[in-house]
């Protein structure tokens, strides 16, 4: 058997039962490799339970930087006997299975293509600790401790990470250490260290931070100066309001007083939470709802109601895999469609498409300037593998002079002037009228706010040409967003190419990767990595240089696809989707073998007339 | 009548409030509903009840559903700021203005198809929370802007303006109200106006959630022989409870009544709302005996009107919340942004 040897690039995954402390244990894994200087990428991989049953976590290393899945799994850790076959079956030829060997298994149960690596976690534990609670918990930190010593892990490291956790919890400390140093003994003595897999310190983190997009996100709009959340709980956007609510009660508390400067309400489901953002939205605050598809759904109706009524609010869509329940604890991205055209009647949203946890926080932000200056919902849509996994990022980064776009309102002071305001008034061309917050005059600036058509002054009326003023004048208003939000970014092939790639959120790791390995099959392309809807003029330029433009994403119908052929009428020839869409985070294997095949095929076959 | 314009001109003899306003400045477009209609009345109460008590017109907020009630915002209260929302969804819009800028006073206005319908579970989580408002629900028993379709409140028994009997048991919204945690619960009559005006005032200046159950006959589809909301039916039932009588700002009471008579309630602003008993054993604070005492009557087929319940000493959203009492939508980036040094110490604990 030819073992695998890889030093600083390989994955491991590990299989565990809900609810038995392996995540925080499984951490501490990913972070000590990151605190030598070798770039880390987990995933969680959970079913919709919450104890008892099977969860992994995957975590690729990789010296190189490549952080989008890889995979394939060079070792198994697999505590959980419910999966054990299929976990077993899932290794690579020549990797590794480390598994607790406290009861004996039969042969058959093995593979002869892998080196297998027993350990007595079970009973190790049970001879030395009483509480049941104990046993389960410092079971992990013993694998932990095991596995520092095969793969070679700074074990200083880990004490560090383990002081750092326990901060002022002495007793903790010193039995996690305890553990810790129990499985290293035990890995010593009796699993002769070191296997083909290890980890060596080196300088590839840098200053980066490590840490998941709901987060980031949280924080984005604690920066972006969001004072009203309204949420209700789906998975897997329920730790983004959660964490709002933990940045909120550290960083926006009045010192003086103690009274705080946001209000949080878990409202009675997805109705309620756009209800109250569409009224504080209305009322001058700036205020967003975390939710995943099914809430956008249930939101809709009010949706339309924002976007014809012109009130600002900011909806952050972790994306997860539907239709209906669908697969609420996998990723997709397919709520592109029914985010961007949500409601009945002509409606068009502007949605941001964040790559990693920091455009998370930069996106977040960003949409509640945008909201503001555009008068309209805005969507950011992340998605879960982004969302709920921690993913090395740029630091996150704030520019003290940067001021909120409240964008047009007309102030008491000129109202009194006597400026003329027209609520629905496309006065400056962009198509963006002003408004007035509820009580800024007593006599000038009252408006009423309705769903129902109005003219230029908020006057009901069913009126043909006051419906068609308002509807194109938003039209007008939508070409304006397609300049002010973040614009695609380019990066060129280092040949000249006919071929481009379109893709965006978060595919942009697999991508990044895929990049390379196409160009070391001489397979070039110019790649686009879209940052929101609506597109910017560059996006139509792109595609018209190009012959062929592969599209990237995340669901089964091609969204992306589909809005650039609606959006900038492109024949639909010109655009090749490549679809990634069973749940699992895209991969830069599959896209490379996806785009493969399909140059080869058009190399004998184009799809399209050379461009000029 | 839609096409009349209201004269903007005043007469100049006509009284002005403290603030400066006549009882004209708060009235609104001219309305659009049927001649007669309950709802015009409710207006009118609400425009005598906002003029008496002071309130200056732009710092009322005025939300509504979907339906014949929530369009009446539109007929108050001109200079106020509106907002006409989602059929059903008013309490939630209304929370969050409320929740963006606690200084305005919130009005919310629906009626029984948008309240008891499609909207109870708003209605609902809206009395849970407490949100500081006055929630009136123009309550006629009937769909009226889609011509006559029973609505939720409508009487098992009764009769459609076409004869179809109603097989469905009501949904009390003032019993649910009490249940959910109202802090001022009142029932009204909108062919009453010197109990509604009262009421109205009680509920303005209410510290917490104060609901408002209007019954409120609709002509068009449910003033007829059978219909249990139709201006005989209730003037033949209404059970008054008692009478509100406020008196301003002045603690000292000249003739006090006889005790057992009256129950004096202090105001947030240092007045006191006296409450004259016309059930001498009914104590309007006592919420469990309010619920009981309410559904005596409606068992005997009565309605009791008046001030239900009221918790003199509620507390509403914001005090649960502990918002900052500088209204959220004035704060700006000092208050709100915790700056780049901050998020560099964020950042060195994410490595």
């Amino acid at each position: 058997m030819k073992r695998i040897e890889a030093v600083n690039d390989f994955v491991i995954k590990f299989a565990n039962v809900n609810g038995s402390g392996s995540a925080s244990a499984n951490e501490l894994f990913a972070k000590a490799i990151l605190r030598m200087g070798v770039p880390v990428s987990p995933r969680n991989i959970f079913p919709s339970n919450i104890q008892g049953l099977p969860t992994w976590y995957e975590v690729r290393v990789s010296e190189k930087g490549w952080l989008g899945r890889r995979g394939g799994i060079d070792m198994m850790v697999a505590m959980n006997p419910q999966t054990w076959e299929q976990d077993v079956a899932e290794i690579e030829a020549g990797g590794y299975l480390f598994y607790d060997s406290t009861k004996p298994l039969p042969e058959s149960a093995f593979r002869s293509d892998i080196t297998v690596i027993g350990m007595p976690v079970t009973a190790i534990c049970n001879a030395t600790y009483e509480d049941p609670r104990q046993r389960t918990l410092f079971k992990n930190i013993m694998v932990l401790g095991a596995l520092s010593v095969l793969m070679e892990v700074d074990p200083a490291v880990i004490e560090k990470l383990f002081s750092e956790q326990y901060k002022g919890k002495e007793r903790l400390l010193e039995s996690n250490v305890r553990a810790l140093h129990a499985g290293r003994s035990f890995a010593t003595d009796h699993l002769s260290p070191p296997i083909g897999l290890r980890v060596k310190r080196a300088d590839a983190v840098g200053n980066r931070i490590f840490v998941d997009g709901n987060a980031a996100a949280a924080l984005g709009c604690v920066y972006g100066g969001a004072t009203v959340c309204a949420w209700y709980p789906i998975t897997p956007s329920s730790s983004l309001a959660e964490a709002f609510e933990k940045y909120c009660r550290k960083l926006r508390v009045d010192p003086d007083t103690g009274e705080n400067r946001f209000a949080i309400i878990q409202a009675e489901d997805e109705i309620a939470s756009i209800g109250i953002v569409t009224g504080a939205g209305w009322n001058g605050a700036r205020a967003f709802t975390a939710t995943s598809g099914p809430g956008v759904s249930l939101m809709t109706e009010f949706i339309g109601l924002a976007y014809f009524a012109e009130i600002p609010l900011t909806i952050i869509d972790v994306q997860r895999g539907g239709p209906s329940t669908g697969m609420p604890t996998r990723t997709q991205q397919a709520d592109l469609i029914s985010c961007a055209y949500a409601s009945h009647g002509d409606t068009k949203h502007v949605m941001l498409l964040p790559q990693d946890p920091a455009e998370c926080f930069e996106h977040a932000a960003a949409a509640l300037d945008l909201a503001d200056r555009l008068q309209t919902p805005v969507f950011v849509m992340t998605d879960l593998d982004i969302g709920m996994n921690q993913r090395l990022c740029e630091p996150l980064q704030w520019d003290d002079a940067r001021a909120y776009d409240r964008g047009k309102v007309m102030t008491a002071a000129e109202l009194e002037a006597g400026r003329d305001f027209g609520r629905y008034k496309d006065v400056d061309g962009d198509g963006i009228p002003w408004r007035t917050y509820p009580g800024a005059h007593p006599t000038k600036g009252a408006y009423f706010t309705r769903g129902t058509t109005r003219d230029a002054y908020a006057r009901y009326s069913e009126a043909g040409p006051d419906y068609v003023y308002n509807v194109q004048r938003l039209l007008t208003k939508f070409d304006t967003a397609a300049n002010l939000v973040p614009a695609p970014l380019v990066r060129a092939a280092a040949r000249k190419t006919r071929l481009g790639v379109i893709y965006f959120g978060s595919t942009a790791p697999a991508m990044d990767e895929a990049m390379v390995a196409l160009a070391g099959e001489a397979i070039h392309l110019d790649a686009m990595r879209l940052r929101a809807f609506p597109f910017a003029a560059s996006v139509r330029e792109f595609i018209a240089s190009h012959d062929h433009v592969f599209v990237v994403e995340q669901n089964r119908d091609a969204q992306m696809r589909a809005l650039l052929i609606n959006e900038l009428e492109i024949d639909p020839a010109w655009l090749i989707p490549v679809l990634h869409f069973d749940g699992t985070p895209i991969t830069a294997r599959f896209i490379t073998d996806n785009i493969t095949k399909h140059v080869h095929a058009l190399a004998v076959q184009p799809r399209r007339e050379r461009v000029k | 009548m839609t096409y009349i314009t209201k004269p903007r001109l005043h007469h100049p003899t006509l009284t002005k409030n403290k603030v400066g306003y006549t009882r004209r400045d708060y009235e609104g477009k001219v309305s659009t509903l049927c001649a007669g209609c309950g709802h015009d009345s409710i207006s009118a109460a609400i425009v005598q009840a906002c003029w008496e008590l002071d309130i200056e017109p732009h710092r009322v907020a005025k939300l509504s559903g979907i339906g014949c009630s929530s369009k009446t915002p539109d007929y108050f209260l001109g200079a106020s700021h509106g907002f006409n929302t989602v059929h059903g969804r008013m309490p939630s819009v209304l929370t969050g203005a409320n929740l963006a800028n606690r200084d305005l006073l919130y009005l919310g206005v629906s009626g029984d198809g948008d309240s008891a319908s499609i909207g109870l579970g708003q209605f609902a989580h809206a009395m849970r929370r407490g949100v500081r408002m006055v929630y009136i629900v123009e309550n006629n028993g009937v769909y009226g802007l889609t011509k006559g379709q029973f609505s939720a409140t409508a009487d098992r028994g009764s009769q459609s303006k076409k004869g179809a009997v109603n097989n469905d048991s009501p949904v009390d919204m003032v019993g649910m109200a009490l249940q959910l945690g109202a802090t001022y619960v009142a029932r009204g009559f909108s062919g009453d106006k010197a109990q509604l005006v009262p009421l109205i005032k009680g509920a303005i200046d209410h510290g917490g959630a104060a609901f408002l159950d209007v019954i409120s006959p609709c002509v068009a589809f449910n003033n007829h022989a059978g219909s249990t909301r139709s201006y005989d039916h209730v003037r033949q039932h209404n059970e008054a409870l008692n009478r509100i009588d406020f008196i301003a700002l002045a603690p000292e009471v000249k003739a006090a009544p006889a005790p057992g008579e009256t129950l004096d309630l202090p105001q947030a602003d240092g007045s006191i709302m006296r409450l004259r008993k016309l059930h001498a054993d009914y104590d309007a604070t006592d919420r469990l005996g309010a619920m009981n005492h309410l559904q005596l009557h409606q068992a005997g087929g009565e309605l009791g009107t008046g001030l239900i319940y009221i918790d003199p000493h509620a507390g509403d959203l914001h005090a649960a919340l502990n918002t900052s009492r500088k209204a959220l939508n004035a704060l700006n980036e000092p208050e709100l942004c915790p700056g780049a040094a901050t998020l560099a110490k964020i950042n060195a604990s994410l490595r």
